[in-house]
């Protein structure tokens, strides 16, 4: 019984509130509170890193109730990675947006904590129902965080995003009762053990579920055809919520890998998501990533393009249900979380010094700050665009060596046009937004290091994570076993054996 | 019994879904909420029909299956968190956009 | 280590420059000659081993999961290339110094062109696949940079990305290849691939591999029809022309040829693609060369057409053959840099390259000229100089081939057609720039020569070309012996370099090309009206221009097709997935979805109470349109879903409902007191045709899942409950006690998102004034400032009463059907019910009061119930209970339970007020809005 692992929830939630009782007691003392929850994250992640490292499963009960009778909450390689990944993303979201984007509407960051209490509370719980709970507040924070700054065009991006995803939250409903209709229990661990057992006219209900779940899931990962939504919201949506949103698409994917895996067993012969489902999935929005970032006329609109194209990476290299496959998406998750939410702040930046013309594809007024923001981009475009030698680059290597040659000829062709209209859109933004200038210089400020810090840790990262390629991948590789042996899971969770 | 409740919910279902596809606001709001009915009674249901044997311990007789009244509960308080939320935004894009219509006007952008 | 350091030096080396800028543009020359200079003093130890016949060797494993290894390996191959890079970029800087402009940002250049070069001797020093691409893609990228220095330019943006796209699309053509060699032979280890040469070749995958990795190497080493980027990338400074697509970047394709000879040569495809495609770029570039007025032009095209040449020596592949190609890499390096550099200076002192303008310069600069001209001689193939050896050696390898049968004639006499031209240009580019009479309106005049020291790299140059083209043996050979061996991966072939063979075919067509080159100059004039009028040159630029565009339009529209931005459509879809989902199981599953449980029998209320709700729902359909209407009907659906709870056993939900039934209905009576009261309809039959479709399709889904799960027995962990929830949660309402005890996380949850929801519509609503509806009908009555005084009076004393019953229930919550929730919104609407009769001024009053504060205390004390169990090192949110007995209550059970049940009562409270009473705010503000409004009519 390890209470550091409902810090990540405590923290959030706590910082939430006291920043609704300070609602009026001026900003300082809300970002104060909001950035000391965060520093904590931070640490807290790494030691829960650390923990789930030994490839032990921690549990937790809130209540004392054992499972499957309480909710539990399970701490294990894949949520510590998805947990720190978050962490890092809020952190630096909260720094740039205590520039003043926080005062652009109200109860940011009362919000932004919910946000994460949502998220971490996604990747932590062990209880399907408790999931669509955190799933909900996760949600309702992403809507309102979606509007903040409002706007016309926000407005109607967030309409559409509210109503799309309650939509899903039934759908999502109906999948849980069925499986507890058919397995008469909610833990997940729990599920797994009576959907295996689960006589054969149970498969027809237990298909249903499965693939509804798909679908809710699809939806928040944006993989095709329901990801419309997203280049809207996150191309019009403030710079820090856009960013700190590159982890909501990840939280879709998760439940995917976890639920998949864990609950309907896709190495089982009777699981229907083991066929070709996924990889026809993976293949579309990839090919909708690579339109969507060729024909983008705008920053903004080509890195949430460039989110889509990730999402339909990541899926690709989940639904190998492989240890290679599953192994590239893990490298390439952290990688394209952090660099897309850099690239998100960084448009921002280089958006604010040209005028009218803002992120625009068009001729603007030179850059006040060139050289700065010119390295920056350069390194966030070649990192997102998969070159070498950035981290990128070996995501897409690991994935691609993770399918045959043989049966993955349209992975391989898709992945590398992945890269290719990354190379293209991204040096064709580059030379328009750096070097076609038109005009004298505009009467903007130089952005100081508050808000240029965060940006460039962010694209640092990958700097790092290519340095520390070797660690992060054993890490993955560890994860993707462990993940593909989901009766560890069970039996750590059930009679809490290898509780230590 | 088991035939009506399905033709209920399948029903509500039907309703809900033609009403969040209208195109202005409010028919998609209440199709929202028809859909959460719908939704609230499924799940309610897989509890199974249970008359006269409301849920309280101590009692002998079997009773009504409690845990989907709980998820349901819990449902419907999300629900309603939900549909007010999107009800004031439908407001608040009636303010920015001028109109009800969901995409603030035309078919297209 | 000593080769690592090499590599690393330049690529690490390429920030100080920058740095040392700050000392003025000499100091950051002087940097980057320094880090250069280092680098190749290091080489000096590998060499001598390597000169000894062993190949130094470095291995560092990094990433196995990837078998992704760092592995170094300086052969004669790698030695040649590094001396030619390094040499040639200390020479390259010391022209650039002179040939910057002082405005210019040196520092940012010096920094680009040691990163280039760093990633350039990776490239030849790997000996595995990936770290090879790695840098090979490096190149690309830096090169990129260095042609755009002049970002400024037009041309120079353009050249610089149609460079890029080129190379790095060949680039990402060679990874396939590179990955699918590693699967063929089973390791990324070049040394490996080299000795496994006939599984290569014996392999299926044998020819897409092949094919994959020469797309690499001809697009980076300018190959017809790869060939448009390089001219276009004169656009850049002159030192880059003249070190990276003369001397080494575009050579480094010729060398993966060279490196990956043995594994992928020997094989008719090889010798068909590489020789073909060498055969071609020899000739037209040779051609092209002729008529280009710009000097670079000329010397790009002549570029294009040498490294065809060599691409060709490399598909003849015979051993000899191969000799040739490297000699000739060195010899094109050196007197094409220096050409380049010629050009640069005659660029700089005239401020021209246009050859109609630039004549009879002799005078004028007579060093420069005597440089160019005999670096012009070696391009042409003079005798003594070393470009006639390594084309004699063609010339001789051409007439030794037979593979072809009686085609294999017609080579040699393309060889020597290719000789003419290139007489003739090299010819054209002495005669025209430095004699051929006076220049005409130069910019800059009179033109001189140079400082001496920039005179100087293209002076060693010459020399190397003239020590080499005279003694050949003593200078070149040893290099050339054991970069063939390595290359060939086998003992050096026996070769005789000299100046005099006696008179062979070879010299009878030196000979010919070089009369014939004279002769053709003579008839240039005609020859490039008459090519003018056949010929038209596609403009490359443009067109890559153009094909991008049409790219990025094809894209967005592909793009807009589906991302319309109507939520109409996307909901469309994403209700199509859910009918999927749905649909495929039920129809294709081969389990029966009905269960074995039998039927229970109908009795007459439930079946009234389920023709009330589905009658309702679809009335609310049909009157969508009379808003106020629909909102009655959609109100009896509720209704009938509290009654139905009622009936299947469940209190706490029929309650639950029924409270946030009347909230909902306020909230949307409110709502409609704005938008519109009536709505036409708009959207098309069709349309409509499809959503009813739909609508069906998921309805009949829905209900045959209803229908399954009913029909089938259930077994479930919900024994468990009814058996704790006395001993173990202290209470007897088991749905109550799984709230806030079993499953009181969940809870915790859901008073979350309601907080949330509530803090989103405070945000929402912050400084929002509507326009009244169009037409305000019933909604406006009682948001009015006229209040029945009936209900006032009623309502101010059923408040306590409402109070009182919430506490009741409340404090039954945990035995009996209530709870904090429930009393919750009984409070909540009861003070709604003040607010509704009172009106707009006493809610203003209200308004004094903040719920924000409410809703905070609610979750904080609900988190600080579950904290508290901390204390006794139980998990997050355990409870406890106890009895106990108070006068005039009697018995009574407190648990931490019900502390946690108040929390979320305060926040439903504080919820719902801050929501309604915004709201109302809101109303009240436009009311008067109005009221003015109407006041005006």
């Amino acid at each position: 019984m390890n209470h550091l692992l409902i810090a990540p929830l405590l923290l959030p939630a706590t910082a939430a509130m006291l920043n609704l009782l300070l609602a009026d007691r001026g900003t300082g003392l809300q970002r104060f509170v909001s950035f000391c929850a965060v520093v904590v994250l931070l640490p807290v992640a790494i030691l829960l890193l650390g923990l789930a490292g030994s490839g032990a499963f921690w549990v937790y009960q809130p209540g004392n109730w054992p499972a499957p009778f309480g909710i539990v909450l399970v701490l294990d390689r894949l949520s510590a990675l998805l947990l720190l990944v978050t962490a890092i993303v809020a952190l630096f979201s909260l720094l740039y947006a205590c520039n003043g984007d926080d005062l652009r509407g109200r109860d940011f960051h009362v919000l932004f904590q919910l946000l994460l209490l949502g998220v971490n509370g996604a990747f932590l719980t062990g209880d399907l129902f408790n999931l669509f709970v955190f799933f909900e507040i996760l949600l309702i924070a992403s809507y309102c965080l979606s509007l903040h700054g409002s706007g016309p065009e926000r407005t109607r991006a967030g309409l559409h995003y509210v109503v799309l995803n309650l939509i899903g939250s039934s759908m999502f409903l109906i999948a849980v009762g069925i499986l507890y209709a058919v397995a008469g229990t909610l833990n997940m661990a729990d599920l797994a053990v009576k959907v295996a057992a689960g006589a054969p006219e149970q498969a027809t209900l237990l298909r249903v579920s499965a693939l509804l779940l798909l679908v809710v899931f699809g939806l928040k990962a944006a993989l095709l055809p329901l990801h419309l939504w997203l280049p809207a919201l996150y191309a019009k949506g403030v710079a820090p919520v856009a960013a700190l949103f590159a982890i909501l698409t990840k939280v879709g994917l998760y439940a995917i890998l976890r639920t998949s895996i864990l609950i309907f067993g896709v190495n089982g012969p009777e699981s229907i998501l083991s066929g070709t489902w996924l990889p026809a999935l993976a293949l579309l929005t990839l090919t909708a990533g690579v339109v969507g970032v060729l024909g983008s006329d705008r920053l903004r609109r080509l890195i949430a393009y460039l989110v889509v194209l990730s999402s339909g990476t990541l899926l690709a290299g989940i639904a190998q249900f492989s240890v290679p496959g599953i192994t590239a998406a893990l490298y390439y998750l952290p990688h394209t979380t952090l660099v897309t939410a850099g690239l998100f702040l960084l448009a921002d930046l280089i958006a604010r010094q040209r005028g009218r013309t803002g992120d625009h594809l068009s001729p603007a007024p030179p850059l006040e700050q060139p050289t700065k923001l010119g390295v920056l981009f350069f390194l966030g475009a070649v990192s997102a665009a998969g070159l070498p030698p950035l981290s990128g680059f070996i995501g897409k290597l690991l994935l691609l060596q993770a399918v045959a040659p043989a049966d993955a000829v349209w992975l391989w062709i898709v992945v590398l046009a992945g890269s290719w209209a990354g190379l293209i859109a991204l040096s064709r933004a580059g030379s328009r937004l750096f070097w076609k200038t038109e005009g004298g210089r505009p009467a903007t400020l130089p952005a100081g290091l508050p808000r240029l810090a965060p940006a460039a840790v962010l694209l640092g990262l990958s700097v790092a994570m290519t340095v520390f390629a070797a660690p992060i991948t054993r890490y993955a590789e560890a994860t993707a076993i462990q993940l593909l042996q989901p009766q560890d899971y069970i039996a750590a969770v059930l009679d809490r054996g290898k509780q230590p | 019994m088991e035939a009506v409740a399905a033709l209920t919910v399948g029903v509500l279902v039907a309703c809900g879904v033609y009403m969040v596809l209208r195109a202005r606001t409010f028919p998609v709001v209440l199709g929202l909420s028809l859909l959460s009915y719908a939704v609230n009674l499924f799940l309610f249901f897989t509890g199974r029909l249970v008359t006269g044997a409301p849920p309280l311990a101590g009692g002998t007789a079997p009773t009504a299956d409690p845990l989907p009244q709980a998820l349901v509960l819990t449902a419907i308080v999300i629900n309603f968190g939900m549909t007010a939320f999107v009800v004031i935004l439908s407001l608040r894009a009636l303010g920015e956009l001028g109109n009800d219509h969901v995409d603030g006007g035309g078919e297209k952008k | 280590m000593n080769l690592l350091l090499i590599l690393l030096l330049p690529l690490f080396g390429a920030v100080l420059p920058p740095l040392a800028m700050r000392l003025g543009s000499l100091a950051s020359a002087r940097t980057a000659a320094g880090v250069t200079t280092a680098a190749l003093l290091l080489t000096a130890v590998p060499l001598l081993r390597v000169f000894n016949g062993i190949p130094v060797e470095a291995r560092w494993v990094w990433l196995e999961q990837a078998g992704f290894d760092i592995c170094l390996r300086f052969d004669g191959l790698a030695a040649m290339f590094v001396l030619l890079i390094l040499g040639m970029g200390l020479l390259i800087i010391l022209y650039a110094h002179y040939y910057l402009s002082a405005r210019e940002p040196a520092g940012r250049f010096y920094g680009l062109l040691l990163l280039f070069m760093g990633a350039m001797v990776g490239i030849v020093l790997s000996d595995h696949l990936l770290l090879l691409l790695v840098f090979w893609e490096m190149t690309s990228l830096s090169s990129f940079l260095l042609i755009s220095f002049w970002h400024h330019r037009p041309e120079a943006r353009s050249g610089a990305r149609m460079a890029l796209a080129i190379t790095g699309t060949g680039g990402l053509a060679m990874l396939a290849g590179f990955l699918l060699l590693a699967h063929i032979v089973g390791s990324y280890q070049i040394s490996v691939i080299l000795a496994a040469g006939d599984i290569v070749r014996g392999h299926p995958l044998y020819a897409p591999t092949l094919l994959l990795i020469l797309l690499g190497a001809f697009t980076k080493s300018a190959q017809f029809p790869f060939h448009f980027w390089l001219p276009h990338a004169m656009a850049a400074p002159t030192p880059v022309s003249a070190y990276l697509h003369s001397a080494t970047m575009v050579k480094a394709g010729v060398f993966l040829l060279a490196r990956l000879f043995p594994a992928l040569a020997g094989t008719d495809m090889w010798f068909f693609v590489v020789g073909g495609t060498g055969l071609a770029t020899l000739l037209f570039g040779a051609y092209a060369a002729m008529f280009q007025n710009d000097l670079k032009g000329l010397l790009a095209y002549s570029t294009i057409s040498h490294l065809g040449l060599i691409v060709l020596l490399f598909g003849i592949d015979t051993p000899l053959a191969a000799v040739a190609g490297l000699f000739h890499i060195i010899n094109h390096a050196t007197f094409k840099a220096s050409l380049f550099m010629g050009a640069g200076i005659i660029d700089h002192e005239t401020g021209t390259r246009d050859m109609r303008l630039l004549n009879g310069l002799r005078p004028y600069m007579p060093y420069t000229a005597a440089l160019a001209m005999v670096a012009a001689a070696a391009m042409a193939g003079v005798p003594l100089l070393n470009g006639f050896l390594s084309k004699e050696m063609f010339f001789a390898e051409t007439l030794h081939l037979n593979a072809m049968g009686s085609f294999s004639r017609l080579l040699p006499v393309a060889a020597t057609l290719a000789g003419i031209f290139a007489v003739a240009y090299s010819w054209r580019f002495i005669h025209d720039v430095f004699f051929n009479g006076e220049p005409v309106n130069l910019p800059v005049y009179p033109p001189h020569d140079p400082p001496r020291y920039m005179m100087i790299p293209a002076a060693l140059l010459v020399g190397v070309c003239l020590l080499v083209g005279i003694f050949p043996v003593y200078t070149v050979e040893p290099v050339l012996a054991r970069a063939a061996g390595s290359m060939l991966g086998g003992p050096p072939p026996v070769f005789s370099l000299a100046v005099w063979h006696g008179f062979t075919t070879p010299v009878k067509m030196s000979l010919v090309a070089l009369l014939g080159g004279l002769a053709l100059y003579t008839q240039l004039r005609k020859l490039m009206a008459f090519h003018d009028r056949v010929v038209t040159m596609p403009d490359a630029l443009t067109n890559f221009r153009i094909f991008i565009e049409r790219v990025v339009e094809t894209a967005r529209a592909g793009t807009v097709l589906l991302e319309n931005g109507s939520l109409q459509r996307y909901a469309v879809l994403l209700l199509l997935a859910g009918t999927t989902a749905v649909a495929v199981p039920l129809l294709f599953g081969d389990a029966p979805l009905t269960g074995p449980l039998p039927l229970s029998t109908i009795d007459g209320p439930t079946l009234l109470g389920a023709a009330v709700m589905m009658g309702a729902a679809l009335v609310t359909v049909l009157w969508q349109r009379q808003r106020f209407r629909a909102l009655i009907a959609f109100s009896v659906v509720g209704l009938a879903a509290a009654m139905a709870f009622v009936r299947f056993s469940a209190p706490d939900l029929a309650l639950t409902q029924l409270s946030v039934e009347v909230v909902t209905i306020m909230l949307l009576l409110l709502a409609l007191f704005f938008l519109p009261q009536q709505d036409r309809a708009e959207s098309s039959p069709l349309r409509r045709g499809r959503d009813l479709l739909l609508a069906l399709g998921l309805g009949t889904g829905t209900g045959l899942l209803t229908w399954g799960v009913l029909t089938r027995p259930q077994e479930t962990i919900s024994g468990f409950f009814t058996a704790n929830s006395l001993p173990g949660g202290g209470g007897a309402n088991v749905v109550n006690v799984i709230l806030v005890d079993f499953r009181g996380f969940d809870t915790l949850g859901e008073i979350t998102v309601l907080a949330c929801a509530a803090i989103g519509i405070f945000a929402l609503l912050d400084n929002l004034c509507l326009p009244p509806g169009p037409d305000e009908g019933g909604g406006r009555s009682w948001a009015d400032e006229r209040h029945p005084l009936v209900l006032a009076q009623t309502t101010r004393f059923l408040l306590p009463l409402a109070l009182l019953v919430s506490a009741y229930l409340f404090l039954r919550g945990h035995n009996a059907p209530g709870g904090g929730f429930i009393a919750g919104l009984v409070t909540a609407i009861a003070l709604i019910l003040q607010y509704m009769a009172s009106g707009i001024a006493w809610i203003r009053q209200q308004w004094r009061m903040h719920y924000h504060p409410v809703i905070a205390w609610g979750v904080l004390l609900a988190l600080a119930t579950g904290t508290g169990s901390f204390l006794f090192n139980r998990p997050f949110l355990t409870s406890a209970f106890g009895h106990f007995h108070l006068p005039l209550v009697g018995e009574i059970e407190l648990a931490t339970a019900m502390l946690f049940d108040l929390g979320v009562y305060l926040s439903v409270v504080g919820v719902v007020m801050l929501i309604l009473a915004t709201l109302g705010k809101l109303t009240g503000r436009c009311a008067e809005a109005m009221g003015e409004y109407w006041w005006k009519r």
